[in-house]
């Protein structure tokens, strides 16, 4: 009913599935996303047409991205194959300063004669607007690094892997589903291959190389007797990795208690699916939870959006100034609480960092979309709010000279804009295991996996579920329960964070469609944690009668 | 790029279907040119222009299908993509649900075209921000907007002889004021087909006005009250539970819509007999397209009458498996209203909240519809038949089964986001916690 939400995968839950179309490019057959595109030298000289032109037109400032975006989707439900996707998007976007303002145009016409165009209408989108701008961009020096490249470091590269062999794996895990009592499976597989060339007059040329992956799934176990029915998500994360993440390593593999499996750096769908229906059947007939206050122990794979939610996107700078007032919303971490020095974001336990160059994170890259080498900094050290998220144009006005890099573009033909980098909780640093988390709560609940999730527009007040709930009764796990969400506001959550398992027990939570702007852009990100706990929580009981 | 006429995108079409070998062959063909403009801090952050066009085909064998697009229409092109399309689907793995192309259609003509909307400049959305900044300035406010304006065509044709073409043009426009003191935030939204229905002023001065009274809002206790829900606050609660009018869904037993012996809730009443919502592409006021993206005719169809589900969504697929008629998905939704002024409505509460919107709904319970949320930009404390004071924002849970069973009135319609809603009055709606945001 409303128009912007119909492209939806029916039958894979969360908003994170939603999918902009227009991310689709042109379809095209299995074999061409191998084809390669266009040699670096010939990207330089496109390049170089840009900054030329638009230099020659009196901008001061220009850069050119020319990217080839691959990308190839794959979706099942039970012993059908729903559908197989490849598709490739080609072109260029060039950004420049003019009278001080920003201008923004791109074609996928990447010849000169495009190229030039395209210059020249950004150039003329800039004059234009700097009429009416009242305050000329100031943009922070960046080292000029050459002729260079990245690439994400992958063992499998998603191009080389059959599509039987993709189509039989999903179909694998949804048999293993079925034949474990689930009625109902959707699966799907998400891979992205970014092809990236930067250029600015800054004296940078850059190429680079990124991969993703995203194996999910959605098991739907109904009684029909009763009138219900319950789905269980996959614990799977989405990575900046090849499809090696696919091969299920023992070794990545982690032992909860009732018997679960969570998974680190190696993916085992199969094995995840057999479970999903297990456990999608037990919520069948879990007890419903009482509300009230407990004490929260929270697993990684359900952590990550609460850190992304609660500490990621309030600490992005445009969101602070008022750039996005009109759409997510501005934030609570306001200038005068970062100058006071000793904002208590979390409890002493809580250090947050923002990292661009994490290993097989979605966000790791070696320089971002406006060319700057990406790096490793902190936002919350020891629970104290010290630094926030910000790009070339934004760095000025928290009085720092150097960017963050966390710039970014969904694709050539959007313009670059703040992004949210990495954001992830350090991992405790005394030896401390989730049976040690466990063993002295009276009254907890172990909360695993994604579930509802809903945060005000300055980030106080959000609510959370989950994926799976467990009930911990005097330091032991009795049973899983049902009905769960909790309340909380972003401060004093994050200073009821009493402890944090050491470093075995990190693992990344991702979101890889995550929304901003208008036009709205998606981004991929990662947050990384072990789990956590938090003391006091406010529970309500989220079951209804109609 | 030019928005084609009917006779331009019929002979692209029709020389594209030319080159098809396979057994059926359907083809799309699309494009359009939008404008955009973002301002924040009361000066504007960026503007754009946008054109794209492209061409799909959907060529199968048997069961066996394939999709192939292209963005140029030469002859050579076009038939390279209508062979890349057959290569694709000779590789293909068969779809069991796959279904054979339409035969061709009666649709009516669609009103979803205005040339005014088509022809709007830079400069107009230049003048659009400066008629939301200038005002705010003055009242001591800052805006941050977003206007998107366009103009689409879509055609499509098939191998069974179904040709259909509209053309359409739309405009969003948001504005968000807030006072300089941090303290009150309001928020307007207007959406038309025709631009010219359009006043920039008029709107801007709702936000601003919403901005000034919500300033120093307090606290109360949070629980069940009595809302006035603007249009705006309950249009995406009720999308939202129009996501689940899907018959499959309900059939398969995993969904709101599912009864409790098997099958679904079609005939049965499922809210108060006041609530009646319909979709019609050729309502003047929300028109749309009148025919979707397989060609299937979009006509007038009640969704609920009197309280009662009258229709559920049917794709063709599951249509054929349950021997039934399918029935498109709506494009737009339309609820009846009521006489009442918002005026009248909140002089005749005795205690309430009016609500001007919801922020971050969730869904937290498909199994009965239970959505999450909170309340945004302008939220007043209703005592006696007056507005008494702004109030901090609240966070709910509520299923809009629920909301819609506890109506107490209905008022007039008004446009949000291509649908028809009315301001509602609803006894009982459950808040749960109370928000610091502004």
């Amino acid at each position: 009913m409303k128009r912007r939400s119909f492209v939806q995968y029916a039958g894979l839950g969360t908003g994170a599935l939603m999918m902009p179309s227009l991310l689709l490019g042109n379809n095209i057959p299995a074999e061409a996303l191998l084809e390669p595109g266009m040699d670096v030298v010939l990207k330089k000289k496109m390049a170089d047409v840009a900054l030329n032109t638009a230099k020659s037109l009196g901008a001061t400032y220009a850069d050119a991205r020319i990217g080839r975006y691959l990308n190839q989707y794959v979706f099942t439900r039970e012993d059908k194959v729903q559908n197989v996707v490849n598709t490739e998007s080609f072109g260029i976007g060039i950004r420049v300063i003019a009278n001080g303002t920003w201008g923004f145009a791109s074609t996928n016409a990447v010849t000169e004669d495009g190229i030039k165009k395209a210059t020249e209408q950004a150039v003329a989108i800039a004059k234009a607007n700097s009429k009416i701008q009242k305050e000329p961009v100031v943009l922070a020096p960046v080292e000029a690094y050459g002729e260079v490249s990245w690439k994400t470091p992958i063992r499998k590269d998603f191009k080389e892997v059959p599509i039987s062999d993709k189509v039989d794996l999903l179909l694998s895990a949804n048999a293993a589903a079925i034949e474990n009592g689930a009625n109902f499976v959707n699966s799907a597989l998400f891979m992205v291959n970014e092809q990236k060339y930067f250029a600015s007059t800054d004296g940078s040329y850059i190429d680079q190389d990124v991969h993703r992956i995203w194996p999910t799934f959605n098991v739907t176990a109904i009684d029909r007797a009763a009138g219900k029915f319950r789905t269980r998500q996959a614990m799977s994360a989405p990575m900046g990795m090849g499809y090696e993440y696919m091969d299920g390593l023992e070794s990545e593999k982690l032992n909860g208690p009732m018997g679960i499996k969570l998974y680190r750096n190696s993916y085992d769908i199969v094995e995840d699916a057999t479970m999903a229906a297990k456990q999608a059947k037990d919520k069948l007939t879990a007890k419903s939870v009482e509300a009230g206050k407990y004490d929260l122990v929270l697993e990684p794979n359900h952590l990550g959006l609460t850190i992304h939610e609660s500490v990621g996107h309030p600490l992005e700078l445009d969101r602070v100034l008022g750039y996005e007032a009109n759409y997510a919303g501005t934030s609570f971490a306001t200038l005068d609480k970062w100058e006071s020095k000793n904002f208590k974001y979390g409890s002493d336990a809580v250090s947050i960092v923002a990292d661009k160059t994490q290993v097989g994170s979605l966000g790791a890259v070696g320089y971002d979309d406006e060319g700057v080498k990406t790096k490793k900094w902190d936002l919350i050290r020891n629970g104290v709010l010290v630094n926030y998220e910000a790009i070339r144009d934004q760095v000025h006005v928290i009085g720092q000279n150097e960017s963050h890099g966390c710039c970014y573009a969904q694709s050539w033909e959007d313009v670059q804009f703040q992004r949210m980098p990495n954001v992830s909780l350090e991992p405790g640093k005394e030896k401390y295991s989730l049976q040690d988390m466990i063993k002295d709560v009276e009254k907890g609940i172990y909360i695993l996996g994604r579930g509802s999730y809903s945060i005000d527009q300055q980030r106080y007040n959000f609510q959370f579920g989950g994926t799976m709930f467990y009930e911990i009764k005097n330091g032991e796990v009795v049973g899983m329960l049902e009905d769960v969400a909790y309340q909380s506001n972003t401060q004093e959550f994050w200073n009821s964070c009493v402890k944090i398992c050491d470093k075995d027990d990190y693992r990344l939570f991702g979101s890889f469609f995550d929304g901003k702007g208008q036009p709205s852009q998606v981004s991929a990100v990662s947050h990384g944690s072990s789990t956590a706990r938090f003391n006091g929580i406010n529970v309500i009981n989220t079951g209804r009668t109609i | 790029m030019a928005i084609y006429t009917e006779e331009e995108a019929r002979k692209i079409l029709e020389k594209a279907l030319s080159f098809s070998k396979a057994d059926a062959c359907e083809i799309n063909l699309g494009g359009t040119n939008s404008g955009n403009i973002r301002y924040a801090r009361n000066t504007v952050s960026t503007a754009g222009h946008q054109s794209s066009q492209s061409l799909v085909v959907q060529s199968s064998f048997g069961k066996k299908v394939g999709t192939a697009t292209i963005d140029e229409f030469d002859d050579a092109s076009l038939e390279k993509v209508v062979r890349r399309a057959e290569e694709l689907a000779n590789l293909s793995p068969e779809n069991p649900e796959f279904m054979p192309p339409l035969s061709p259609q009666v649709y009516d003509e669609s009103i979803t075209y205005v040339e005014a909307t088509a022809n709007t400049t830079p400069e107009f959305r230049a003048e659009v921000a400066s008629k939301s900044i200038v005002p705010a300035a003055a009242k001591d406010v800052t805006a941050a907007g977003f206007l998107n304006d366009g103009a689409r065509f879509s055609a499509m044709i098939n191998s069974n002889g179904l040709f259909a073409y509209n053309k359409s043009t739309n405009m969003d426009f948001t504005v968000t004021m807030r006072t300089n003191d941090g303290t009150g935030s309001g928020w307007v939204t207007r959406d038309y087909n025709d631009i010219t229905k359009f006043d920039a002023a008029e709107a801007s001065k709702v936000a601003i006005d919403k901005a000034v009274m919500s300033r120093e809002a307090k606290a109360i206790e949070p629980g069940k009250y009595t809302v006035i829900l603007e249009p705006a606050a309950a249009s995406d609660l009720l999308g939202n539970m129009f996501r689940s009018f899907n018959a499959r869904s309900a059939d398969e037993g995993r969904s709101f819509m599912s009864a409790k012996d098997g099958g679904n809730k079609l005939g049965q009443k499922i809210v108060d007999e006041r609530v009646n919502i319909w979709s019609d592409p050729l309502h003047p006021d929300v028109p749309t397209s009148t025919w979707n993206g397989e060609g299937m005719p979009l006509k007038k169809t009640k969704w609920i009458e009197n309280g009662v589900v009258k229709n559920l969504a049917y794709d063709r697929y599951w249509a054929e498996q349950k021997g039934v008629d399918p029935v498109p998905f709506p494009s737009n939704g339309i609820m009846e209203g009521g006489d009442e002024s918002l005026e009248d409505m909140i002089a005749g509460t005795k205690k309430g909240i009016l609500v001007t919107r919801f922020w971050y709904i969730r869904s937290v319970d498909p199994q009965t519809l239970l959505y999450t949320g909170l309340t945004r930009d302008g939220t007043f404390y209703i005592e006696n038949g007056k507005i008494k004071h702004p109030i901090k924002n609240f966070r709910f849970n509520e299923s809009p089964i629920i909301m819609l069973n506890n109506l107490e009135s209905l008022g007039k319609q008004v446009r949000v986001d291509g649908n028809l809603i009315p301001y509602m009055k609803i006894r009982d709606f459950t808040f749960t916690s109370l928000s610091d945001a502004v």
